[in-house]
């Protein structure tokens, strides 16, 4: 919810918590500088980046209510910081550098999720994806969905962190990273169809056996 | 007509660019015969929605 931090009943000890929170914190700024360093590609800036974001977020401690309303906050910061870089900055790092991973090349994946006719493997068939009902389910969500992320080659994390996490347009993608229309359109595809692959097979039906 | 590995890289594209009414029509004869693609379908628009939902820091361990 966008509309956390404008709660009414602000409570002092839970806003001063979320900073003495240490591992709060730690963990924070471990996700933010992972999600900027894979965007920018250049450590110093993402740690720049983050230090700022986190910065404005401490001068404005007093509207958070709850670490999630923190969170919120200072990810909408480091974003538009991130995104400010990616539009300033030349690439520094040609796309056709970033690895596609091993084993992780888009043909064979394509192999093992189709038969040659290009209809579904049986065993790979899409199933259908229950939603998290309860906190402790929800929280363990998240770290699957994060391992997924992690586990995805760097340059279709950093396509789709771009078009998802960034909400850039493909034409700015396009121009930012010097890379083609359909080669953008291919990899988000691919991206996206190994992400659905992690995530049912180690969270939506891993709950089911 | 289209296959499931044309059908499902049309359904990611859905999310980046508009469909030509062609598209849209060769897609959704597909889908109405193929349960698989139509759940491929939902999960792509469920990928937009986790997406927005993880950096919206909706990440925490509540709702």
């Amino acid at each position: 919810m966008t509309n956390v931090n404008l709660s009414p009943e602000i409570d002092n000890s839970a806003m001063t918590n979320a900073f003495h929170d240490a591992e709060f914190i730690a963990e924070l700024r471990r996700q933010m500088l992972k999600f900027a360093t894979l965007q920018v590609r250049d450590s110093q800036l993402a740690e720049d980046a983050v230090q700022e974001a986190m910065l404005s977020a401490y001068q404005h401690i007093d509207r958070f209510a709850r670490q999630s309303a923190f969170k919120t906050w200072v990810f909408s910061i480091l974003k538009n910081k991130v995104i400010d870089l990616l539009r300033k900055e030349k690439r520094h790092t040609a796309v056709s550098q970033l690895e596609d991973g091993p084993n992780l090349n888009g043909e064979e994946l394509m192999d093992q999720l189709f038969k040659d006719n290009g209809h579904w493997q049986k065993h790979e068939r899409p199933q259908k994806w229950d939603q998290p009902d309860h906190e402790v389910e929800n929280a363990h969500f998240w770290r699957v969905f994060d391992a997924c992320l992690n586990a995805l080659p760097e340059k279709y994390g950093r396509f789709f962190m771009m078009r998802e996490f960034l909400e850039m347009e493909t034409p700015e993608i396009c121009h930012n990273e010097e890379v083609s229309v359909s080669n953008l359109n291919v990899t988000l595809y691919r991206a996206r169809l190994r992400l659905r692959e992690c995530l049912e097979d180690n969270w939506y039906q891993a709950k089911v056996s | 007509m289209l296959n499931c590995k044309q059908a499902t890289q049309m359904l990611s594209e859905k999310l980046d660019r508009p469909l030509s009414t062609k598209e849209k029509l060769n897609l959704g004869v597909h889908t109405s015969m193929c349960s698989s693609c139509r759940q491929f379908g939902k999960q792509m628009q469920e990928l937009r929605f986790i997406s927005k939902r993880y950096t919206k820091g909706e990440n925490e361990s509540e709702k």
